[in-house]
């Protein structure tokens, strides 16, 4: 029989359940627990300079991995830095285990210094939260907190430990739990195979079907089965933003992701299906647009692991609760030696899809000319072509991300890293960073924009102590680009705070880290920059490259229409 | 239509303010809300009326049975059931009104539980119609001061909320 302190169990369970890093900052009511990592050396801990980088950077992880992300904070201003971090996490399913430092249990209740309620705080953007009682239940509380974390929908999980709970001098049996129960929750493992039949039935008849997949099938590892289910049916396949690369997007099966900026093929083929497949999407607002008119014609079949999240905003006509892949593997089985009811009728779709296809095609952009600033899709295309589509690429949030997901080509899941649910603006370098000290052979690339990458600028510090070989592409317009177009399309113009004329000089910033910056003017100092850019994998090199201002993202759905209602650009719409 | 909705849950500190941190935070509304521990002192019994279209009940069903702190759940509207509210009520009781109330708390089955020269306290369950049928019938006479339980329930019959 073993004894520890509850502070050696947190860092005996962390290396029991295989974790490689964590990502923290200490204070006062995390000092025990930071000083039990200390005498270990298992358990890599990579300090941050703002807790909310920490999440990004767990969460980063987990979305390349897979697996959990862990956090460690201290209480109060420690744990209240994480909420937006924990946020984005929550709005898009990234399994996370934060733990948090909290004032002795003692002083609970008292306004104690640096005391904050964080379970209260992160309540409704936690999957779960705990608040250690004794310090003999640490084991089984952390296993519960990683158990909840990857199963079933994923999402973070706040573990609030009193101070006194982690005391050095009370020592308890440690047993690693390999296993834990809980009676409430037994997340599905299987559909409803009636459900699923009536799904393929539909799908075998279908004249113009569409998939619409999502984030569930990427975290859900499903995206082999989806592409074998999408090849063997010959359908199209739109996927969200959150799901890109799950399919991929070289295929010509592949229309690329839809929604809001999504693209024109995506949105006009979803509005005139007779079949909606649904894997693991959620009908978000930045899909559907106006709901009630939502693909007028289609018969919808929705697969999500969460139930609530089915007939949530967009009716269901064939719900089916489960996992993506263990769906998407009966589907396949239930296809065994069955064909589609109207070959020809699919052709014809192909035809109109085709159509749609060719009505923009070379027209998504104007291209700069020599000697003049460059288009930030430009800029896009030429990462993708010079990383060969391989990266893993985050981004932060604003035009540039749009820009990313448009113009970065993505084969495999897990590489595109975005904040998609709540929309974090300093998300990418950390989350880049995360990435990048997980998988240090892999090429990560940060797309961000001058606004977005303010925020998180001071992880560079972390970057300096720890390594972290991200190449940060900055896209410059010296502008709040996003929040711009929507001024120049909805308030005349009026640029109202979105305009940044105080930036830093870049290279001077970074290279005050001992990072190398390079700033691209025009058009033709890009391949050069970018050959120096990506030289050598190891190295943090920042990229500031002015881009267009004037240029807006499109399509963009045009407010309260349906999918099929786009502006194409400054002067054409649907 | 409003709903009865029973749910069990784990009797731990934290659980209550989740379920009605999920009303809030999801928009969905709350008429009355009671609960109390059950024989199992490992569970909470707690039960809300709500309000709400099929896809607004539907959608509190699943988002209330995702709560981890939840462990089972019951539409107790969805079948023939059983509710009772019960409500202590100060009344004034002064000269001829004093045998109206007392008339009225028999009419009502109700009971009188405490008495001072000029009020009475009268006991009351029911259904929730049937209690505001009392204070109707009451506010001629002076409502002091009303205490109400919120809306228990219990299905009819062999259905049982269990584990």
């Amino acid at each position: 029989m073993e004894l520890l302190s509850g502070a050696d169990m947190i860092a005996r369970f962390l290396q029991d359940e295989g974790v490689e890093y964590i990502y923290g900052y200490p204070g006062g009511a995390a000092l025990h627990i930071y000083d039990a990592l200390f005498r270990q050396d298992k358990v890599k801990h990579i300090l941050v300079r703002h807790e909310q980088a920490a999440t990004h950077a767990a969460d980063g992880y987990a979305r390349a991995s897979g697996k959990p992300g862990v956090v460690l904070v201290t209480s109060g201003p420690g744990a209240t830095n994480a909420v937006t971090g924990i946020a984005t996490a929550y709005m898009d399913s990234i399994p996370m285990v934060v733990l948090c430092g909290q004032v002795m249990s003692h002083l609970i209740g008292d306004d104690a210094f640096q005391e904050t309620d964080i379970v209260g705080v992160t309540r409704p953007i936690v999957k779960h939260s705990f608040s250690v009682k004794h310090p003999s239940e640490i084991p089984e509380v952390l296993k519960k907190a990683f158990y909840l974390a990857s199963t079933g929908r994923p999402g973070p999980v706040v573990v609030d430990i009193p101070k006194d709970m982690t005391a050095p001098t009370e020592r308890y049996e440690y047993v690693y739990p390999k296993k834990v129960k809980l009676r409430s929750y037994n997340p599905v493992t299987r559909g409803h195979t009636g459900q699923i039949k009536k799904a393929v039935e539909l799908m075998l008849k279908a004249r113009r079907p569409v998939f619409y997949t999502g984030g569930g099938v990427v975290t859900g590892d499903a995206s082999e089965g989806l592409t074998d289910l999408v090849k063997r049916l010959g359908f199209p396949i739109t996927t969200t933003l959150m799901g890109i690369g799950a399919f991929p997007q070289s295929d010509q099966q592949c229309l690329g992701w839809l929604g809001m900026h999504g693209s024109y093929e995506s949105n006009m083929a979803m509005h005139h299906a007779d079949l909606i497949v649904a894997i693991g999407a959620r009908f978000d607002d930045r899909v559907t647009n106006n709901t009630s008119k939502f693909c007028p014609t289609a018969k919808i079949v929705h697969v999500d692991i969460d139930p609530s999240s089915i007939s949530k905003t967009v009716r269901a006509d064939v719900p089916i609760v489960g996992p993506a892949g263990s769906v998407i593997n009966e589907m396949i089985s239930l296809l065994q030696g069955r064909e589609i009811a109207n070959p020809e009728a699919l052709a014809e779709w192909w035809q109109s899809i085709d159509g749609w296809r060719e009505e923009r095609r070379g027209k998504l952009y104007e291209p700069s000319a020599e000697g003049e600033v460059l288009k930030p899709q430009e800029v896009i295309e030429a990462v993708c072509r010079v990383t060969r589509g391989q990266a893993y690429v985050t981004t932060d949030v604003g035009q540039h991300q749009m820009f990313a997901a448009q113009y970065y080509k993505f084969d495999k899941p897990n590489r595109f890293v975005t904040s998609g649910g709540l929309g974090t603006m300093g998300f990418g370098f950390p989350a880049a960073m995360g990435i990048k000290q997980n998988f240090p052979d892999e090429q990560v690339v940060c797309f961000t924009g001058e606004g977005s990458f303010q925020m998180m600028m001071q992880e560079l510090s972390t970057c300096k102590q720890f390594g972290g070989g991200v190449k940060i592409i900055n896209l410059n317009n010296a502008s709040l680009g996003m929040v711009r177009q929507w001024q120049d399309l909805n308030y005349k113009s009026r640029h109202a705070h979105s305009y940044m004329e105080s930036l830093p000089d870049f290279q001077q910033l970074i290279g005050s880290y001992g990072f190398t910056a390079l700033k691209v003017q025009t058009k033709e100092e890009l391949e050069s920059a970018l050959e120096r850019t990506f030289a050598d994998n190891d190295e943090l090199v920042f990229l500031d490259v002015a881009v267009d201002p004037h240029e807006h993202v499109y399509p963009m759905q045009v407010p309260l229409g349906s999918m099929r209602d786009m502006l194409l650009s400054k002067t054409e719409r649907t | 239509m409003r709903h009865i909705i029973s749910i069990l849950m784990e009797n731990e500190p934290g659980a209550l303010s989740r379920v009605v941190g999920l009303f809030s935070q999801r928009n969905f509304n709350i008429e009355t809300l009671n609960v109390a521990p059950t024989e199992d002192e490992t569970l909470s019994r707690l039960t809300v009326t709500t309000i709400g279209d099929d896809r607004v009940i539907e959608q509190i069903t699943k988002h209330l049975n995702k709560l981890i702190d939840v462990v089972k759940l019951v539409d107790l509207t969805e079948g023939s059931h059983i509710e009772r509210e019960l409500m202590l009520v100060k009344v004034k009781a002064l000269g001829a009104a004093r045998d109206e109330v007392k008339r009225t708390v028999d009419i009502f089955r109700a009971q009188i539980v405490d008495v001072t020269p000029s009020q009475y306290t009268v006991q009351i369950t029911g259904d929730a119609s049937k209690l505001d049928a009392f204070l109707e019938a009451m506010s001629p006479v002076g409502l002091l001061e009303v205490a109400r339980t919120g809306v228990s329930g219990i299905a009819r019959a062999d259905k049982v909320l269990s584990l």
